[in-house]
């Protein structure tokens, strides 16, 4: 279980990005954050990623409030979250095999467990013959999908993702917001920050709704999965 | 254990396949260290060298003991011939003063100066040369008794030359250690600030890197890795410059010591400062290479 309990992150030179915000997350759940720009997404998984620290409330994952763990833990606190950006965050020099290994060879893993997960994930990502192409071979969907193979490769306890559809077409969001789907569906919790209000509409997901730092509304997934081309 | 030994390799190997793909930037920069390196040793194995030479003429402690001017010939071989006599000499020498002007006019500056005077100011001089088992105490002995005769002007030995060279060679031993450590720290400085711009350059892999949970000690070893190979082949290219310094410096040495009826022995760096110019490379390297990454890779934070 996470929680963010009555958090609250001001930004240098006091800019407020979140205000008293409250939300729980349970295992295996698919949320939405949506809203404009500005309101608060991005922060929200910036605090899940470590990546900032609230500036007053908690950030208990488990019970335990990580949003003041020491420097030297985070490392091994974010090895549990994947992460998939709108800019995909690939590295250039490296074909999209050495892209998907390197949270596990962060993780230490030895080279055959490494070999085996690695074309497990993009198997499950449909990339599988395009292991050895650098990113700047591939199509911006399959950069997203190396990025969201990379995410899910060390089986993390969350996936966050900020964006991910922000520079596609709409038949290509689709299809990595259905990806997305069904990773949750094998247990993934996920948090996926967009401002795509109709394409998150389109996921069986819950969907919360930020407003100038504050959630504006919170409901849970209530549509069937969507189906390709509807 | 294995496995910490099997990423530590890979981390290794990977550092140099990532120096190997920049030949001409890696092969510049461990030539500059390299020469940086070699300077000083090379500069040191000299002084040493220099040092063993002069330390093998300390056993020669002949004297020189020269007659008042006007003084006949006959008089400096009588007391040649005294001297000899001593239990502390082993040999003694007579030169004349005509020898002694033939051979200060052969020099190209004193020659015309002698010359000019119109006659020959230099006296009889007797050389002697002790045995090598005479005491100092019974030499300084001798000496005063010499010094103490009437026909005799002046004793003075003739390793007083040495004892200042010796002074020389270890003031330039204690500068060229100065030296040497000015040169390690710019090798230091050299690797770091080649670190620095590697950092730079990797920058996104260190953010993403981060991002995926990677340490600090995750992200700084292929720096380390780096340093420590710079050190390691700059060390191997000092060790060239001074074999091939070595090569080309021995023939003429070799000439110039036979003048001073001395040999060259042993030539060249001994194991030891082989191993201390390869320590020397690789501590400065990886010291450079330590302080870039403390200095840089706290200031890359992730971004999302």
């Amino acid at each position: 279980m996470i929680r963010l309990d009555q958090i609250t992150k001001l930004y240098a030179g006091g800019r407020e990005a979140l205000r008293d915000v409250t939300l729980e997350i349970s295992p295996g759940e698919l949320i939405f954050l949506t809203g404009h720009s500005g309101a608060g997404k991005s922060t929200i998984l910036k605090l899940l990623a470590l990546v900032e620290r609230p500036t007053r409330g908690q950030l208990l994952v488990d019970g335990r409030n990580v949003g003041r763990l020491p420097p030297a833990d985070i490392p091994a606190y974010r090895r549990q979250v994947g992460m998939v950006f709108q800019d995909h965050k690939l590295l250039e020099d490296r074909s999209a095999f050495d892209n998907v290994a390197l949270p596990l060879v962060i993780a230490g893993l030895t080279r055959r467990d490494l070999e085996k997960r690695v074309r497990a994930a993009l198997d499950q990502v449909g990339l599988l013959d395009k292991e050895r192409q650098p990113p700047r071979q591939l199509s911006a969907g399959e950069q997203q999908r190396v990025g969201i193979a990379r995410a899910v490769v060390a089986h993390p306890r969350l996936l966050i993702a900020d964006e991910p559809t922000g520079n596609l077409d709409a038949e290509l969001s689709l299809e990595i917001m259905q990806l997305f789907r069904r990773f949750n569906e094998v247990g993934v919790t996920m948090v996926i920050a967009t401002h795509d209000l109709a394409l998150a509409g389109r996921i069986n997901g819950r969907h919360v709704v930020l407003h100038k730092g504050q959630i504006r509304s919170d409901e849970p997934g209530v549509r069937a999965d969507v189906r390709p081309g509807s | 254990m294995g496995a910490w030994l099997t990423r530590h390799l890979q981390n290794a190997l990977a550092a140099l396949g990532q120096l190997s793909r920049a030949p001409v930037a890696t092969a510049l920069t461990v030539t500059v260290i390299g020469i940086a390196l070699a300077l000083p040793a090379g500069l040191l194995a000299a002084v040493q060298g220099a040092q063993r030479v002069a330390g093998s003429w300390e056993d020669i402690r002949d004297f020189s003991v020269y007659l008042k001017p006007g003084k006949p010939l006959e008089a400096a071989r009588d007391l040649a011939r005294e001297i000899g006599k001593h239990e502390a000499v082993a040999e003694t020498r007579v030169v004349t003063a005509d020898d002694a002007m033939a051979e200060f006019t052969e020099d190209p500056g004193l020659g015309d100066a002698l010359r000019s005077l119109g006659h020959n100011p230099l006296p009889h001089t007797v050389v002697v040369r002790p045995t090598a088992q005479a005491s100092t105490a019974s030499l300084d002995a001798l000496r005063a008794k010499l010094e103490a005769r009437p026909e005799v002007d002046l004793v003075q030995l003739d390793t007083q030359w040495l004892a200042r060279l010796a002074a020389i060679l270890d003031f330039v031993r204690r500068a060229i250690w100065i030296g040497a450590a000015l040169l390690v720290a710019a090798v230091i400085m050299i690797v770091g600030n080649t670190i620095r711009l590697d950092i730079q350059n990797r920058r996104q892999e260190i953010e993403v890197s981060k991002l995926l949970g990677a340490t600090d000690a995750f992200v700084r070893r292929p720096f380390l890795y780096i340093g420590f190979w710079y050190g390691l082949l700059g060390g191997l290219v000092a060790l060239l410059l001074l074999g091939a310094g070595a090569l080309v410096l021995r023939p003429p040495l070799e000439r110039l010591l036979q003048v001073y009826g001395t040999t060259l022995g042993g030539f060249g760096l001994p194991a030891p400062a082989v191993l201390a110019v390869i320590a020397g490379g690789l501590a400065a390297g990886c010291a450079g290479a330590w302080i870039a990454v403390g200095r840089h890779l706290s200031e890359i934070q992730p971004r999302v």
